[in-house]
């Protein structure tokens, strides 16, 4: 797996929702792709962690799912986002953004020095 | 977790099996998706399938992932653990019940007398600030807390810098006219500002007003509540209503709360107001009043006391006569109410806490065999991949589990021991106690039992833990199914535990024998009369119906022939204070003829008829009796106790010669005709002091004791000498009807010394039956694990008497490293237990003896059986099942 790295601590959930939002309904496999595809295939997901993530996504009520036909026909669980889940990734976007900021000026900083 | 997401979980937990397959479904469906991508991207079939999987990371680990999110696997794992240990006890119900039982009666025992320790030492008083409250009274050498006079009282009140009040209370009672003739009813005399110090305030009504206290003032008083609603039926318009109690009309004026409590004077129904009036408040020399204040804020008692000391020390110049030697006392008010029976509950608490811990080291024993038993089954789980953790857990569920059935039981148990423990206790002691009202297994006793049987569990799972460190031997224990090396440990191990077991028992059991030894003393004590059929009666005889002495002494010797002649009675005689009562009442004086230089001779007054002495058989040492025609027209007379005429007359006869008051004052003066054998005036367990008796014709009371000496039963006389009281006067009083074996027994020194000695005997009985069962238990465990050894030697030709000796010598050596330890701890347990022992050393020879003996006795029955058994091994049996 030369060159790709594992999803980063936390950031699963959010990439989950951001996928969700910018691609509406979507089975957990197409979610995986997705989020494979977006990375510059960099990121090798982990379908083991994938799926708890879904659920515990579910069990927050940020998502909701349900049974439907993927575009080859096969029988797929679908997953949406809910109200919950916009305003919960509105959120958690905010706060990685203002993370990555400190962050950001931290190096800055640490480069002037 | 947000709560949402954990009753999803629960729910997850719940409907398991409906989510796995759902979810199989899901992970298919998208395993198709990558298998259908795979193919189009132009793999072989099997190979799309082979890589789809292999992308997917394993599918069992990713149901197991999503499997542990669907469901709370913390809680399945508990839920598991609880219903493995719960199968194990079913399978071994033995040890189970065994267990159970030893940790209920532990909890039981604790909890309830932890019960009673909260509602006496723990919970506040039921008044506001209950902790700036003070108890203040004079001090003289021999008392050490002496009632007030009346004119100290009013000195010390406005010379007080250090209280922001200070009033007084004085026992006292009314006879209320009832349409059954008069009925004693018991009250309290009070300055107008006690309840305002003591934080009070009447639930209906109002307190009483200052000036309320003074001479003059209408009579009013103040009801208690249980009196509000048992004489006057609880009527709503109470206040403002009048009862006649001795010719005088007295006002209700208020009604205190039902909580209101006064354990000093428990009893009380009637508040009223002192009336400095009439007898003893009168004089600054006679004391009869107990004081109650209120600490001003940033003053501690000590500096309470110091005022008050310098105020007694001014007084004393002032009044050199009366206050010699009159010196303060000031102590927090709690410990004053619950002073005497601190040391009996913290011994209880101590006794009941070492069963309880013999409990625990018992079950933790139990335990361990169990763990012996069960190492193969551990090394198995072990070699399947339990990690240690998971072991601990199992243990510890085991532990809480065992722990929280006995819990629930324990706590049953106790709510049952406590209502037989304050049954136990004699309703004229409860009165005294009332912060025992209502006792029950409250929040308190449940968190307190819970917290201990945390501990406790904790213990258990820690001791299989012990043994699991030894950890490299599981693999042995696999192999050998538990039979090697660490038989020895083990043994060890327990056998430490067992020494303990045995030590304790042997504490509690030297406890229990040197109390049970101090009550026989106790009740032993020469009394000085013989104080079997005879019967006691309180009378009252109210100033307000017989004004002057003579009534007094005309009523007396009108009681006296009434019950003279009822059938049975063969003398009736009359004194101030019943024998075995408490060492007070004193009086002062001087011999004449004798240097003098103002000292106090504090010696007990006791004002008695003429019979007196006859009717207890006390005896006489020297000179003659009163007799009956002694009144005011004659000369003054007395008569002392041998303990007078030792320390005052060592070596002379002091029959014939004078006494008088401090001052000699001429009506004072009386001569000494003789001398009577020690009689126990105050507590069975309190020194006898000096007495003068004063013929009570010439130094009457209103209030006095009938004694009668009966030729039949004294109980069955009773209710007719009650009645024969009645018939004298109908408004006498009469009450405390009680035989004077009752009156002794029942003493609130005999009763400590009887409670605890059969609480503590029990909990030794208890205890001592645990340490045997736990000294079996490992004697024939080591039995068990040695059989091959004797086969061996019995084999090599040893004799059954050696393989008795053998295992013998195992117990015998436990046995006395246990009675060791436990004499060694009781002699130091005993000398905590200080005025709880009487006449008793804490290292009683016989009583420790005794002990030691007793457990011998039953070590050796304990350790007989798995002798007997080792003795018997067919020692070929014993090689082949090898």
């Amino acid at each position: 797996m030369g060159g790709k790295t594992d999803v980063p601590q936390g950031t699963l959930a959010l990439m989950v929702l951001k996928t969700l939002e910018s691609m509406g309904p979507l089975h957990g496999y197409g979610i995986a792709r997705r989020i494979e595809q977006t990375s510059g295939a960099s990121i090798s997901l982990n379908y083991g962690t994938l799926y708890p993530a879904l659920l515990k996504l579910e069990q927050e009520g940020a998502v909701a799912s349900e049974w439907g036909v993927s575009e080859n026909n096969r029988k797929a669980k679908f997953y949406k986002l809910t109200r919950a889940g916009y305003k919960l990734l509105e959120k958690e976007t905010r706060e990685w953004e203002t993370t990555t900021a400190i962050l950001a000026r931290f190096f800055a900083s640490g480069e002037k020095a | 977790m947000k709560v949402r997401e954990f009753f999803s979980r629960a729910f997850g937990s719940a409907s398991k099996r409906q989510n796995e397959a759902e979810f199989s479904q899901q992970l298919a469906g998208d395993l198709a998706l990558e298998v259908d991508r795979n193919l189009k991207n132009g793999m072989a079939p099997d190979e799309a399938r082979r890589q789809a999987i292999l992308k997917f990371g394993g599918l069992e680990q990713t149901r197991q992932g999503y499997r542990e999110q669907s469901s709370l696997p913390f809680f399945e794992v508990l839920q598991q653990d609880v219903r493995f240990a719960v199968r194990q006890f079913a399978k071994n119900p033995a040890f189970a019940v065994t267990a159970i039982v030893v940790l209920t009666l532990g909890i039981a025992a604790s909890a309830a007398i932890f019960a009673f320790v909260d509602a006496a030492l723990l919970k506040p008083l039921p008044y506001r600030d209950p902790n700036r409250l003070v108890w203040v009274t004079e001090k003289v050498e021999a008392i050490p807390r002496a009632n007030l006079s009346y004119y100290d009282y009013l000195d010390w009140k406005s010379r007080n810098q250090t209280l922001q009040s200070l009033d007084v209370w004085t026992s006292s009672g009314l006879l209320i006219d009832s349409p059954s003739g008069t009925e004693p009813v018991p009250g309290v005399s009070v300055s107008d500002g006690f309840f305002k110090t003591l934080g009070v305030t009447p639930m209906l009504g109002r307190d009483f007003r200052p000036g309320e206290d003074l001479p003059g003032a209408v009579p009013t008083v103040i009801l208690s509540y249980g009196t509000w609603q048992k004489r006057f039926h609880g009527r709503p318009d109470i206040v403002g209503q009048t009862f006649t109690a001795s010719g005088v009309v007295y006002t209700i004026i208020g009604v205190l709360p039902k909580s209101f409590q006064f354990a000093p004077r428990g009893n009380g129904e009637i508040w009223m107001t002192l009336r400095p009036t009439v007898g003893c408040e009168l004089r600054r020399s006679c004391h009869d009043l107990n004081g109650i204040g209120r600490l001003k804020d940033g003053v501690t008692t000590a500096g309470a006391l110091a005022n008050f000391s310098s105020v007694a020390a001014q007084l004393e110049a002032q009044y050199p006569d009366s206050n010699r030697g009159q010196g303060a006392s000031v102590e927090p008010l709690a410990s004053v109410i619950v002073g005497d029976i601190r040391p009996i509950l913290l011994l209880l608490l101590s006794g009941a806490a070492l069963l309880l811990l013999i409990a625990c080291v018992n079950v933790s024993s139990l335990l361990l065999v169990r763990f012996e038993g069960r190492r193969r089954e551990i090394a198995v789980r072990g070699a399947l991949g339990a990690t240690r953790g998971r072991l601990v857990r199992q243990f510890l569920t085991e532990g809480v589990v065992l722990m929280a059935i006995a819990l629930a039981l324990g706590l049953t148990a106790a709510e049952i021991a406590i209502h037989a423990l304050v049954h136990l206790i004699s309703k004229d002691m409860l009165t005294r106690m009332p912060y025992l009202d209502g006792l029950t297994v409250n929040g308190h006793v449940v968190l307190f039992a819970t917290a201990t049987a945390v501990l406790a569990a904790a213990l258990f799972a820690i001791t299989p833990l012990s043994r699991l460190a030894a950890n490299d031997e599981l693999r042995n224990d696999l192999a050998e199914g538990g039979r090697g090396g660490s038989g020895m440990v083990w043994r060890r191990f327990a056998s430490n535990l067992v020494v303990l077991e045995l030590a304790i028992a042997v504490v509690l059991l030297a406890g229990a024998g040197l109390l049970g030894k101090s009550l026989y003393r106790l009740l032993h004590v020469q009394v000085g009369f013989d104080p079997e059929h005879l019967a006691t009666l309180e009378i009252d005889a109210p100033h307000e119906v017989f004004p002057k002495d003579e009534d007094d002494a005309r009523v007396a010797r009108r009681v006296m022939q009434q019950v003279n002649a009822l059938p049975g009675v063969e003398s009736a005689a009359i004194t101030s204070v019943l024998p075995v009562s408490y060492n007070g009442n004193t009086t002062w004086f001087r011999i004449v003829g004798r240097p003098y230089n103002g000292e106090h001779n504090e010696v007990l007054q006791r004002d008695v008829s003429a019979n007196y002495f006859q009717t207890l058989r006390a005896h006489l040492v020297s000179g003659r009796y009163f007799t009956d025609d002694e009144d005011s027209t004659k000369p003054n007379v007395v008569i002392m106790n041998q303990a007078l005429a030792k320390k005052y007359f060592p070596n002379e006869d002091p029959i014939g010669k004078q006494i008088g008051d401090n001052t000699l004052d001429p009506k004072s003066l009386a001569q000494i005709v003789g001398v009577v054998n020690d009689v126990k005036e105050g507590a069975l367990d309190q020194d006898t002091w000096p007495a003068l008796y004063f013929p009570y014709n010439q130094s009457t009371d209103s209030d006095f004791n009938l004694v009668v000496r009966t030729s039949q039963d004294a109980g069955s006389l009773l209710p007719t000498a009650v009645s024969a009281v009645r018939s004298v006067n109908p408004q006498l009083g009469a009450s405390q009807p009680e035989t004077m074996r009752q009156h002794i027994d029942g003493s609130n020194a005999a009763y400590l010394h009887r409670s605890s000695a059969w609480l503590v005997g029990g909990f030794a009985g208890l205890a001592l039956l645990l340490g045997i069962v736990g000294l079996y238990g490992v004697i024939a465990y080591s039995v068990s694990q040695r059989t091959k050894e004797i086969g061996v030697r019995m084999a090599l030709g040893a004799q059954r008497g050696a393989v008795y000796k053998l295992v013998l010598k195992e117990a015998g050596w436990l046995t006395i490293s246990g009675v060791l330890v436990g004499v060694a701890g009781s002699i130091a347990a005993a000398s905590l237990m200080g005025k709880l022992l009487f006449d008793v050393h804490a290292w009683d020879v016989p009583t420790l003896a005794a002990v030691a003996l007793l457990l011998a006795a039953a070590s050796l029955l304990a350790s007989y059986l798995p002798a007997r058994r080792a003795a018997s091994v067919n020692p070929v049996e014993a090689l082949r099942a090898e």
